[in-house]
């Protein structure tokens, strides 16, 4: 095991690079990809050691960049767009959806799109409503893309190099905040895939389970870790790939629980969280429950600007561990 | 392929593949009536020139990405028409399983990337199949075919600049036939050349009689040898029209009778077997067998259609992802 600490900008071009290394057709498009680095500087040295080929620079065009990728993945390359904010998929939204979702099915399984939409998202940054949202349930709801949203750069890792192997395509969202922090785990060297559709036990405990996506799973650890002092178990999950969804490990560990309590950033109406609830309250574990499902969202409104506007509009570390600690209390 | 008058043999794939998407056309509607056919059709009667001299400039490796009105396009580069009357039946055979119908129809084995039923869906897929061969060095060109409804879609604008400011084997081909489903060329644009959109992007457009079979191919052949010679896309814009209704719903309210007449009369069909005639190619008897010849195939495929299983539910969920294999 190697003691790499990388930030999940610098793992995420670990992966891009391996790809690169490894096959030719890989290729990577977007704005700003090129000299400057990326905008979240993900690309970084990228444009130098592989040239202006093969990471290509475009105009601001996220309707023909992405169209221009599904073109390419259809005719043998392996993709990898990046989208500046995912915020700017809204631009891009019929090659997304009516186009690389559908073209595997629809046409009756001729052609396929292995191509990887990467972009950042999440709140936290004061870029206010257009640059900050969750939008991972307008992709979960849509029928053949798969959709990856990592919390750590080993996992990003592991997964975008799954990702870029897969024939299907795959919206791999980056929350912009991990970028430049370590994980706590270490990246391991060479090519090891982490096969997407895998829920990951992140810390197991006996008192209550937390689901919790992206960043959230970060603080939902910290408040695993505070919680354990005062006597309060709690087994934490990360789905990572949030279409297609691995349950098993959720059903499997509310039956120890008894309660379940669910963690995202996005807004809570219609929210991807809404689905783990779903179905949890249709499988034969549900039964095993204790208590109510809790549920911790960001509150259904645009992101607001100012720093104490837009911390209020997304669930923080204070509000998980009150949660935890109130299901765990209360129901017994 | 080549010219559609440089070898009888030349006319007759010409004159054939005119047929054969007007009668195919024909069938359609007519099982449409019938009660056979479900959903809707879009159908391109009177359009048949433009697909098939465009396609008579390309090389089977070569690709195209199509429109809802698609039929002509599949066929001119070489899709087979039992598989397409059986996907338009919802038949297991059909291109799609039946999954995808009138607007979906692809063909891997003649380049053929897909009908699509969002107007200019596949404009910046062409492109990045263009891209795909410039960086894979394949020498194949990508063209898009779209109707002029298309070039006010954004979808336009974007794969059009990506295309000529990265001189991509491309062709963007345009069958101007008047009407975005109602709206005229005249209230959609405050142009009245749709080629001069070509400028906008630093790249040729050009016009062209979209009922000339032969005019058609002698500016695609340009635009290929073009794209081929790494100096990037060509706005082609074929002037043609469409005899019956945008779809099947059309009560044609926006157009007049005395319009759609004077279009018939321009049937690109006539028009090209004249001028086979005047160059010695082909004899009138020839002609008439070459329309048999597209009649029988298409009673073939329609038969063998009707005759092949129905496409079935089961396997559907499995159908959505193209399977992982280590």
């Amino acid at each position: 095991m190697s003691d790499r600490m990388l930030t999940m900008a610098e793992a995420v071009r670990e992966a891009m690079s391996i790809a690169f290394d490894e096959r030719p057709e890989v290729f990577l498009l977007g704005e700003d990809v090129g000299i400057y680095g990326g905008a979240f500087g993900v690309s970084g040295d990228m444009y130098h050691r592989y040239g202006a080929e093969r990471v290509l620079d475009t105009p601001i065009a996220e309707l023909g960049i992405v169209g221009a990728a599904v073109g390419a993945a259809l005719s043998g390359m392996r993709p990898i767009v990046e989208i500046q904010f995912s915020d700017f998929t809204a631009q891009a939204m019929d090659q997304i959806a009516n186009q690389a979702a559908k073209i595997h099915f629809m046409l009756g399984g001729a052609l396929h799109v292995p191509m990887v939409l990467r972009t950042p998202q999440g709140s936290g940054t004061g870029a206010a409503a257009q640059h900050s949202q969750n939008l991972e349930p307008w992709f979960a709801s849509v029928p053949g893309l798969k959709v990856v949203v990592p919390s750590n750069p080993a996992d990003a890792k592991g997964l975008l190099l799954a990702a870029i192997d897969d024939p299907n395509p795959v919206i791999f969202l980056e929350h912009k905040l991990l970028y430049k922090i370590p994980g706590r785990d270490p990246v391991p060297e060479g090519a090891t895939r982490i096969p997407l559709g895998v829920s990951k036990v992140v810390r197991e405990g006996k008192d209550l389970t937390i689901v919790a996506t992206g960043i959230m799973v970060n603080k939902s650890y910290e408040v695993a870790e505070k919680l354990a002092a005062e006597g309060i178990s709690i087994t934490l999950i990360d789905p990572r790939t949030i279409s297609p969804l691995d349950m098993q490990p959720v059903f499997e560990s509310v039956e120890k629980t008894g309660r379940l309590l669910v963690v995202q950033e996005g807004p809570a109406q219609a929210g991807f969280i809404n689905e783990v609830i779903a179905q949890m309250a249709g499988s034969s574990s549900f039964g095993s429950l204790i208590a109510p499902i809790k549920r911790l969202a960001g509150m259904n409104i645009p992101i607001p600007y100012a720093p104490q506007l837009e911390k209020a509009a997304v669930p923080q570390i204070e509000d998980i561990e009150s949660a935890a600690r109130e299901i765990v209390k209360n129901w017994r | 392929m080549g010219h559609p008058l440089s070898s009888p043999e030349h006319a007759r794939h010409a004159l054939l593949y005119m047929w054969r998407i007007r009668k195919f056309e024909e069938a359609v509607e007519d099982l449409f009536g019938r009660g056979m056919m479900h959903g809707t059709m879009h159908l391109s009667i009177g359009q048949e020139a433009a697909p098939t001299g465009m396609c008579m400039a390309l090389t089977l490796q070569d690709q195209i990405t199509s429109t809802h009105r698609g039929h002509g396009h599949c066929i001119a580069k070489g899709a087979d028409l039992t598989r397409m009357i059986a996907e338009l039946l919802g038949k297991k055979i059909g291109y799609c399983g039946g999954r995808g119908g009138s607007m979906h129809i692809a063909d891997v084995e003649t380049g053929n990337l897909g009908a699509n039923g969002v107007v200019g869906g596949g404009i910046p897929i062409a492109a990045g199949a263009a891209l795909a061969s410039k960086m894979m060095k394949r020498g194949t060109v990508a063209v898009s075919f779209f109707g002029d409804g298309a070039m006010n879609e954004g979808a336009f604008h974007e794969a059009a600049n990506l295309a000529a400011i990265w001189k991509l084997p491309m062709i963007l081909f345009c069958e101007n036939n008047g009407y975005g489903m109602s709206s005229s060329t005249a209230k959609a644009f405050a142009i009245d050349d749709l080629a001069d959109r070509g400028k906008g992007y630093g790249i040729p457009g050009v016009n062209v009689d979209g009922n000339d079979v032969v005019a058609v191919y002698e500016v695609a052949q340009a635009a290929v040898d073009r794209a081929k010679a790494g100096e990037g896309p060509t706005l082609i814009i074929a002037e043609t029209y469409r005899w019956k209704g945008h779809s099947r719903s059309d009560k044609n309210l926006y157009r007049t009778k005395e319009e759609i007449e004077e279009w018939r009369t321009k049937d690109p069909i006539p028009k090209f077997i004249a001028r086979a005639i005047e160059a010695k190619l082909l004899t009138q008897e020839q002609c008439d067998a070459i329309q048999n010849d597209a009649i029988e195939a298409i009673k073939a495929a329609v038969n063998e259609s009707v005759k092949a299983e129905a496409a079935e539910p089961s396997g559907l969920l499995d159908a959505v992802f193209k399977a992982v294999t280590a």
